[in-house]
């Protein structure tokens, strides 16, 4: 090739681009609907009787960051969700709601909600149309009733045309109103870390991840299981009971053999989520770590995985193995998620 | 009264009776069926807040709530052919304070009928429904006047709930709180204990249903919730001033299924009135 026609050449790529760049959106905002990652297993959540349309998913997201949703129109679902912080409440053990009273579990993350049979800690809510009630009537969180806040949102200047625009009239009915907050929920996918990226061949892990990838195959992920990072049972990690005394699974299933079980969390988007744990007693992920290999305690109901073959509890790792770990978990961060555009007020 | 009319009276409501009984039923036809819950204690009337009660273990009460679901009615006519009330038209909330919410009121086909059963509750099916699904007295969000039958941490509704005070309650209020529901969950793999209970009422004694087009028949059932205390469990203020989800739940239930009695059936009613 002759060196100007090149160049030329080069000069007309960097001009489209240029264009491209100013005249095409940003991509991240466009709204494409409910699509199931292609690693990732069937959603739980019925998506072909509730597929999501852009009005649905806008109407959701203005609920979600609404407080009118709280009786005194202080808190929103945002208040505790924060996108930022991976949608939880960062930096607080446990929840704040109105007048600042404090519950008693620290905010989960809202992420990857499709794939989740059950909601809370204990798993206590079976519908994710039926979950954003238990904050709303809770006297430590919102403190509110769905049919007052379907009067307020009458009285609204801009709702009725918004669930218009959403279901075909501007009825505002309770089902109505889950279901938005749902289809704002569902969206909120987090499948662009480093792990997805290496799962899809488009990187590849450093030595050091690689290696805690092995130590986390081995030890870890018969109950965070790939891709999701949670096999969604209820299991007992060794934690000392609670200040409250927290009985987890048990308050629902009264079934003996579930105190102290709680649903095994997901482990991506860590580096956001902080502190860890039902309560949120443990501040960073080397003190999980710690936890696992020395501070695990038998309250009847420990999970088999947690105990060794010679009797000693917990799981053995070496500082080797620790900040390898450390590494692999780091991958598993997806910054696009905290930071998508589309999921933003 | 004079006995001459008194015979004739007797007379006309014997002939009244038999042709009833003498018309042949047409089996696409459909009639009413209600099923009257009235709430008694006892030998009383339920008087919520005013009525002075005394429970098996001697304790005296007040009863300021009560209100439970019935659901799933079925019916069975003489021949032993059972009829299930198609589920959507199933469900009823029964208030204490209303006594409008007293009549289950269905629709079945023309038939004589000696039993009828039905769920005290909701079960694991509707529980488990999409929200759109459920409506009316089932829509999970409704605070259904006030009522509050649905648990929102443990997805599910409360059957049956019953509220007052006893000064055998320890503290100020002296207020107990029996609240009674838990369908099984949702997650075969981790079930929550079952206090769905059916019911089945013989109504030979009573008198049969007898259900006719253009007529509805008012099968009168006395629900003495002093039962829901008294019984296999005699319940103590004292010591289970609450009962919600608890193991302790299960006793309750199981005393309640004696609540009900039938104690007539009222045929050929016209009009609400007469009842
Ligand atoms: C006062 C803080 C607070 C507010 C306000 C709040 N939440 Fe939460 N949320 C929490 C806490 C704490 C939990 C965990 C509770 C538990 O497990 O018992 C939670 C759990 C959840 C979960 C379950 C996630 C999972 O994986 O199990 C969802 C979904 C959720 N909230 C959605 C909402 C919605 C929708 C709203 C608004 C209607 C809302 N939240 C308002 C604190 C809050
Ligand atoms: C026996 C099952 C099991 C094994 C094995 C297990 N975990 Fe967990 N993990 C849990 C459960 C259950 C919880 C939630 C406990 C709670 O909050 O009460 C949890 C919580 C966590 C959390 C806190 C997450 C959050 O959002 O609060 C982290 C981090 C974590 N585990 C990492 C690991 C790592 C790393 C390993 C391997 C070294 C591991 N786990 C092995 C069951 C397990």
């Amino acid at each position: 090739m002759k060196k100007a026609a090149f160049i030329a050449g080069l000069l007309l790529l960097v001009v489209a681009c240029k264009k491209g760049a100013e005249v095409l959106p940003d991509l991240s905002t466009l709204f494409t609907g409910f699509i199931k990652p292609a690693d990732f297993p069937d959603p739980v959540y019925d998506v072909v009787a509730n597929p999501v349309s852009e009005a649905q998913f806008e109407l959701g997201k203005k609920l979600f960051n609404d407080a009118r949703l709280s009786r005194n129109n202080t808190i929103a679902c945002s208040s505790c969700h924060i996108q930022s912080s991976g949608f939880t409440q960062h930096g607080h053990d446990v929840s704040h709601g109105v007048d600042d009273r404090l519950g008693t579990r620290n905010s989960p993350q809202i992420m990857n909600l499709a794939w989740n049979k059950a909601f809370f800690w204990d798993g206590g809510v079976t519908d994710l149309d039926l979950q954003p009630m238990a904050p709303i009537e809770n006297p430590v969180e919102m403190d509110e009733k769905v049919p007052n806040i379907l009067e307020k949102l009458r009285a609204d200047s801009k709702y009725p045309g918004l669930f218009k625009d959403a279901y075909g009239t501007d009825e505002i009915t309770s089902s109505r109103f889950l279901k938005s907050l749902s289809a704002y929920m569902i969206m909120l996918i987090s499948d662009q870390s480093k792990y997805d990226s290496v799962r899809r061949k488009q990187a590849i892990f450093t030595v050091a991840e690689q290696r805690g990838y092995t130590v986390f195959k081995k030890k870890c992920a018969s109950c965070h299981t790939e891709p999701l990072f949670t096999d969604h049972s209820y299991r007992n990690n060794g934690l000392a009971p609670s200040a409250i005394n927290d009985l987890g699974r048990y308050s629902i299933t009264l079934n003996a053999s579930d105190r102290y079980k709680f649903k095994v969390p997901s482990l991506r988007n860590l580096q956001y989520t902080g502190p860890f744990m039902h309560d949120g007693r443990i501040l960073n992920l080397a003190g999980v770590l710690d936890h696992y290999t020395g501070e695990v305690t038998d309250q009847g109901t420990l999970d088999p995985l947690l105990k060794q073959a010679d009797g000693s509890l917990g799981i053995s790792l070496t500082d080797a193995d620790k900040s390898d770990l450390l590494s692999f978990l780091n991958t598993l961060n997806d910054h696009t998620f905290v930071r998508n555009k589309l999921f933003e007020p | 009264m004079n006995k001459n009319i008194f015979v004739a009276i007797l007379a006309i409501s014997v002939m009244a009776c038999s042709k009833d009984n003498n018309t042949a039923t047409d089996n696409n036809a459909k009639g009413v069926l209600s099923v009257e819950f009235d709430n008694i204690v006892g030998n009383k009337t339920l008087q919520l807040n005013t009525g002075d009660y005394i429970n098996a273990l001697g304790q005296s009460f007040k009863i300021t709530r009560l209100q439970y679901y019935i659901s799933n009615i079925k019916v069975t006519n003489e021949a032993g052919v059972e009829y299930v009330v198609p589920q959507d038209s199933s469900y009823f909330l029964i208030l204490g304070d209303d006594r409008s919410s007293r009549f289950a009121k269905v629709n079945v086909p023309e038939g004589d009928y000696k039993k009828l059963s039905f769920i005290v509750g909701v079960d694991s099916l509707r529980s488990t429904m999409p929200v759109e699904n459920r409506t009316g007295v089932l829509d999970p969000t409704g605070d259904h006047a006030g009522a509050g039958m649905y648990w929102t941490w443990n997805s599910g509704y409360v059957f049956f709930k019953m509220e007052g005070t006893s000064d055998a309650v320890p503290g100020a209020a002296h207020k107990f709180y029996y609240h009674i529901g838990l369908y099984g969950g949702s997650d075969p793999a981790s079930p929550t204990i079952n206090n769905i209970k059916e019911i089945s009422l013989d109504l030979t004694q009573g008198g049969i249903s007898q259900v006719r087009s253009g007529f509805r028949s008012n099968v009168h059932l006395l629900v003495d919730v002093l039962k829901a205390l008294n019984g296999q469990t005699n319940v103590s203020f004292a010591e289970k001033p609450t009962v919600m989800v608890d193991e302790y739940s299960r006793n309750i239930a199981s005393n309640y299924v004696h609540m009900f009695a039938h104690d007539h059936t009222e045929n050929g009613v016209k009009d609400e009135s007469e009842l």
